[in-house]
């Protein structure tokens, strides 16, 4: 194949490490939780690069969230992807992954053809694992999850490794395809003064529902089947017995303990 | 799809108008009131502090809720036996179906797979369809997305459950696209409400900080995964048979657009963390690469497998399959051994199904203390070769 065009989604979500729920109120504690780049995303990112470095065309990242999700894009142009859009509207707000799906199938529809479709495996926040699938089922197109190394690509057929519970597959598939990766797949590259530059200077696309001619029932909370009814802290399990002191008295001590809980 | 303002709650604050992207909401006597250019898209009701702001769905006749019946799990095939989080599924289920007074089938796809048949029936399935074709000989996202589709569209089933692996999670969320429906991933609970019947996903988000209760109301099937080891196997009991339903597949190679060329078993010795029965994990407090080699050991003498947090993953020390919490594998064996784990609520998710949990970790403020069963405080380095020997002490004197 001569050249590629690969669209990348990507997620701008909070540093999960720095999530907390109000236990009095039950409610997220957002203030002061930084947003980075959903850290699979980023090799999605650089398996994009990768593959046009070394067969040329264009890399294009795209994101659905709020005005401040461009930082994610501004990011993306620093590493070194050619193109970017950001897809924000309030219709898009409380959506779900099936409504998240068809909004980032309609973007990647107005963006023109493509050869290649990339996500990162799940995102930190949600961990789901369902909007790259569901991009491809909306567009039609195969699929390959779970990538953990990327072949040829060839008369318009792409090889692949995809990951399994105790090993892996290789796969092929026709293009256009998407692809879900792995974190083991790649290093990302760090972002280059000349991206950096780049980025600063790009102004950022927006594109509303009615730019890319989505129907607004299939948006957002109403295009969502899934609804949440509660929030809450999850249970803790209650800490045990915690031996202090040398080794050569904790550990007979504790191994007391375990044979008496009858685990050895 | 329409919004309605409820005029008891509202209380004129303004808030939705402000955030209304088609500038439709208006405020007329202290109250909100919605005006001709409305498009129902629900922003409002996100914003309202107040639950003045009502939606009221389009419910989708395609999924008139009356029509569907019965629970389903998806029955995943390995080396011609069902993987242990179908078995899992299949108990769970027979609790739902029997709450709500319903039938629980398993849904078996594959190449020359009837004889699993006598397992799920012996996990109190009532029912197995079977849809059997040399396409679905392995595993495929279309062939089995095609053909899971086809099954729900003409059997109608109100529950469906699959494994959170990953061919079930690559064409669950091909399935819910196509039908229509909700998805519910990774869910750690599962409860029929007793009120309207609906069946209640919990599941953890942000990375296990909180939890979530989520429902599907006015679409069908209602959906979920669950993961390995989250839910408990019953009894099984061989007596117990069912109907089988053969589907017929129609399926032709030439429309598949995936080929599986090999399927390469990993050549190291991997012990299935999600199987084994004792566990002895690393994390950040390892603080060199040699440590590997002491957990190796201590899981040697107990039979178990290794398993690290994900700092030892980022390092490149070991690789991804055996990284335990929320972005690598939920786990439930009978004995965890956290070392030099701090105990951040990432790792947390993944362990909380174990039955015993030991913490080694020299800082006796680590958090992971509040929930190990049996802690010691001190250095890894100094405490595991003590314990290693101790237990290989033991062994002998009980040969």
């Amino acid at each position: 194949m001569a050249s590629m065009n690969i669209v990348v989604c990507i997620k701008q979500v909070p540093d999960t490490t720095e999530v907390r729920i109000d236990p009095q109120t039950n409610t997220l504690i957002r203030e002061g939780v930084p947003s980075i780049v959903n850290p699979f995303d980023k090799h999605a990112l650089e398996a994009a690069l990768a593959l046009r470095d070394r067969l040329g065309g264009t890399v294009t990242a795209i994101t659905m969230g709020p005005p401040m999700a461009k930082l994610a894009l501004w990011e993306a142009i620093a590493m070194g992807a050619d193109k970017v859009v950001l897809l924000s509207d309030r219709a898009f707000a409380g959506a779900d992954t099936l409504a998240t799906g068809y909004t980032l199938a309609m973007g990647i529809r107005k963006l023109g053809p493509c050869d290649l479709i990339i996500c990162g495996k799940q995102a930190i926040d949600g961990d789901t694992a369902q909007v790259g699938p569901g991009i491809a089922e909306h567009l039609n197109i195969p699929q390959i999850t779970c990538v953990r190394s990327i072949g040829s690509v060839d008369n318009g057929v792409l090889a692949a490794e995809r990951q399994l519970e105790s090993g892996f597959e290789r796969v092929t598939v026709q293009l256009p395809a998407l692809l879900t990766v792995e974190r083991t797949l790649n290093m990302p590259r760090y972002a280059s003064m000349q991206g950096t530059m780049r980025a600063i200077e790009e102004d950022i696309p927006v594109w509303s529902a009615e730019d890319i001619g989505a129907n607004p029932v299939k948006l957002g909370l109403a295009g969502s089947p899934t609804q949440v009814r509660r929030v809450f802290a999850p249970e803790r399990r209650q800490g045990g017995q915690v031996f202090t002191g040398a080794p050569e008295d904790t550990v007979p001590a504790a191994v007391e303990k375990l044979r008496e809980l009858k685990v050895i | 799809m329409a919004v309605r303002i409820v005029s008891d709650n509202c209380i004129g604050c303004g808030i939705c108008v402000d955030n209304c992207p088609f500038g439709a909401v208006m405020l007329e006597g202290g109250m909100a009131v919605l005006g001709e250019t409305c498009t129902g898209c629900g922003a409002c009701h996100s914003f309202c502090p107040n639950e003045a702001i009502e939606i009221e769905k389009e419910i989708v006749t395609q999924s008139d809720s009356g029509q569907y019946h019965g629970v389903w799990v998806y029955v995943e095939i390995k080396n011609g036996k069902p993987l242990d989080v179908a078995l899992e599924l299949l108990s769970e289920g027979r609790k739902l179906a029997n709450q709500l007074q319903t039938d629980l089938s398993g849904v078996v796809l594959g190449h020359g797979v009837e004889g699993v048949t006598a397992e799920v029936f012996a996990y109190g399935a009532d029912r197995s369809y079977i849809a059997d074709a040399p396409e679905l000989a392995v595993y495929r996202t279309e062939p089995y997305t095609d053909v899971m589709v086809d099954l729900i569209n003409e059997y109608k089933p109100e529950i469906v459950l699959f494994g959170a692996t990953n061919n079930g999670r690559d064409f669950s969320a091909r399935i819910a696209v196509r039908v229509q429906t909700g998805l519910t991933a990774d869910c750690t609970g599962l409860a029929i409400d007793p009120d309207s019947g609906l069946l209640l996903q919990t599941r953890p988000a942000f990375g296990g900080n909180i939890m979530a209760t989520i429902y599907t109301e006015h679409h069908r099937p209602q959906m979920a995964t669950v993961r390995p080891k989250v839910m408990k196997k019953a009894e099984p009991d061989y007596m117990c048979k069912g109907e089988l339903v053969r589907h017929q597949v129609q399926c032709s190679e030439e429309r598949i657009r995936t080929k599986v060329a090999e399927v390469v078993e990993s050549a190291l010795k991997i012990i299935n963390l999600e199987e084994a029965d004792v566990i002895v994990a690393g994390g950040r407090g390892l603080g060199k690469r040699e440590g590997l080699k002491l957990l190796e050991e201590l899981a040697e003498t107990l039979g178990g497998a290794v398993a690290v947090s994900r700092p030892l993953v980022d390092e490149g020390w070991v690789p991804h399959h055996q990284q335990v919490g929320q972005t690598g594998k939920t786990v439930g064996p009978k004995l965890y051994i956290a070392c030099g784990i701090s105990g951040a609520i990432q790792h947390v998710a993944g362990i909380q199904g174990s039955d015993v949990i030991v913490a080694i970790n020299k800082d006796p403020d680590a958090p992971i203390f509040e929930m190990a069963t049996v802690g010691i405080v001190g250095d890894l380095y100094e405490v595991l070769p003590v314990l290693t020997s101790r237990l290989k002490d033991l062994a002998e004197k009980a040969v």
